[in-house]
């Protein structure tokens, strides 16, 4: 187990943190072979409710396996993954869609432009795209889908081809589709990967509302940690097989990263953002 | 003198076989091929057919009903394509391209044999090009009942394959068996290649299959409209192609009419050309990325 970590934290979050401390997700002694190689090792940390964490480590270091394993999508060779303190059931509750409470935004999908799918249709397989037959169009459906639409700003384009749209449009009706079955983790893959800083910011933004409106965790992947300094209140740091987890200030250290990579690095702060520079 | 739509026209029994299977072929088509173009499986859909003439061909020579052989190989084929990881992005090119050669030689072998058994030259050209016109009415219940399974399982499977093109692993978090889904999809496919097979001949099956779904694609935003498009699309090349093969009739070399094949496909690609008129197209920037989805971290 990690040692549990209080921290100072800055006035909403405090109070957020401290309305209930039961852990959302758990990760105990996770370990992933691929391939015969072993990708990660005794890989613990937790999440709690309404917590922002940022899963963050360099290309390759298993961010996407470590998602994987959460979703039950691979099978961890050793270790527990607990939802609600519960051992998760295999691959999302076969057959029941999304009982887990789990949400999750892919890797950027490369979606076809001939994709037959408005935004407003992907956002409605959110619901019950893992059933049998059509869905059939109603108030109730409209609304809900028009809700998750509005609570990520991806309205204006609702019924635009979702092939056709911006990668950040695309995210933020991904983010959509995963939001509108009221999961209470959400988790997503490099969701800022190939934006322009513009997007990059809004979809932050768009999260870190979500967080405190929704009163849901989000567990983010990215190698890139400075877009999200502002909101993460945990950074799950992968390298190395291995993690560290805390608050950024805590984990971001040349000491802590050098100890976590095996190598020595250094964490260099410029003007509010971070930079971690292999030594020597 | 005379007119396109001769009184005589729909007096004709062949004629009412062939616009009757005509439709069935089509509305599976189309519908059915909406989906072989958004999971990318045009090809998958072509090597079937390839099969399946090999399938069409061993029947003749066996002297049994084609249909049956296209059906049977088919099938087949989907089983063996599933089995050698179709599914998946990489293997699905080769796994499909190893089975083709041997299938069309095959093919060429049963009807080779075939003719020099029942010195009837024009089953190699029923096989692979179609004879819509000379289906015994025998068979019609066969089609309309394998193209019916189809496309029900296909309208039931709609949802999870719209999910699982979206994303394989969206669909497999929700609790979606991706591969399952996959080989009854291409079980389908394999169906409604055979049906297209027995219409306009397993060569041009494709055409029937594809261009439709890819033209109704174009022009609809939701998929109910793209599957009832492609249908419609189909229908209208088939019925209009049924049509003018039989005034055909009148045209040079006089007294010998056109292959049906030959207008269905003409119509189904000015279709498509068409559809490339109405809506000036808005690419979305494509990822660095592409198909890294499903690697590990």
């Amino acid at each position: 187990m990690t040692q549990e970590v209080t921290r100072p934290v800055s006035g909403q979050r405090a109070t957020r943190q401290t309305a209930e401390r039961a852990e959302l997700l758990e990760l105990r002694g996770i370990g992933v072979r691929l391939g015969g190689r072993q990708v990660l090792g005794d890989v613990t940390f937790a999440i709690r409710k309404g917590e922002f964490a940022g899963l963050i480590g360099p290309n390759g270091a298993g961010k996407t396996t470590l998602l994987r394993v959460i979703l039950g999508l691979q099978e961890p060779s050793g270790g527990q993954v607990l939802v609600h303190g519960e051992p998760r059931e295999k691959r999302g509750g076969r057959g029941k869609g999304n009982k887990s409470g789990i949400g999750y935004v892919p890797q950027k999908l490369v979606i076809d432009p001939d994709m037959p799918l408005r935004a407003r249709d992907v956002v409605s397989l959110g619901l019950d795209g893992h059933r049998l037959g059509f869905a059939f169009p109603s108030r109730q459906r409209r609304e809900l889908v028009d809700k998750a639409l509005r609570d990520v700003g991806a309205e204006k384009y609702a019924d635009a081809r979702v092939g056709e749209l911006s990668g950040g449009e695309q995210q933020r009706v991904l983010i959509a589709h995963a939001l509108i079955s009221r999961p209470r983790l959400l988790l997503l893959d490099e969701p800022l990967a190939n934006l322009d800083l513009k997007s990059e910011q809004e979809i932050v933004a768009v999260l870190g509302r979500l967080v405190r409106e929704h009163e849901i965790s989000v567990l983010l992947s990215a190698h890139d940690m400075n877009p999200l300094l502002r909101v993460m209140d945990r950074i799950v740091y992968v390298a190395n097989g291995k993690v560290a987890t805390g608050s950024t200030d805590e984990v971001v250290t040349s000491e802590g990263l050098t100890r976590l990579y095996g190598h020595h690095v250094d964490v260099v702060r410029v003007r509010g953002r971070v930079l971690v520079v292999a030594g020597e | 003198m005379h007119y396109l739509l001769e009184p005589g026209l729909l007096a004709s029994g062949p004629v009412r076989t062939a616009l009757l299977t005509g439709a069935v072929v089509a509305i599976a088509s189309g519908v059915i091929g909406v989906f072989a173009v958004t999971r990318g499986q045009s090809f998958a859909g072509h090597s079937l057919a390839d099969v399946a003439a090999a399938g069409g061909a061993g029947a003749f020579l066996a002297g049994l009903n084609q249909f049956w052989g296209f059906l049977a190989a088919g099938i087949a084929a989907a089983g063996l394509m599933e089995a050698a990881g179709v599914q998946r992005r990489r293997g699905r090119d080769v796994a499909t391209g190893v089975v083709l050669g041997a299938a069309l030689g095959a093919a060429a072998l049963f009807l080779y044999l075939g003719t020099l058994r029942t010195a009837t030259t024009g089953a190699a050209f029923t096989v692979l090009f179609g004879s819509i016109f000379v289906i015994g009415p025998g068979t019609v219940p066969a089609l309309i009942a394998s193209g019916a399974v189809a496309v029900i399982a296909v309208c039931l499977l709609a949802r999870v394959l719209l999910l699982a093109s979206l994303s394989p692993d969206l669909a497999r978090a929700r609790g979606v068996n991706v591969r399952l889904v996959g080989a009854l999809y291409l079980i389908a496919l394999a169906i409604s290649v055979s049906l297209a097979a027995v219409a306009i001949g397993a060569v041009l099956s494709t055409a029937l299959l594809i261009g439709p779904a890819a033209t109704a694609l174009r022009v609809t935003r939701t998929p109910v409209r793209a599957m009832a498009g492609a249908a419609a699309i189909g229908l209208a090349a088939t019925w209009l192609g049924i049509v003018l093969a039989y005034d055909s009739y009148y045209w040079p070399p006089r007294g010998h009419g056109w292959p049906v094949s030959f207008f269905v496909v003409a119509l189904v690609l000015a279709g498509y050309l068409l559809s490339y008129a109405r809506r000036p197209r808005r690419l979305a920037p494509r990822s660095p990325h592409e198909g890294a989805e499903c690697s590990p971290a």
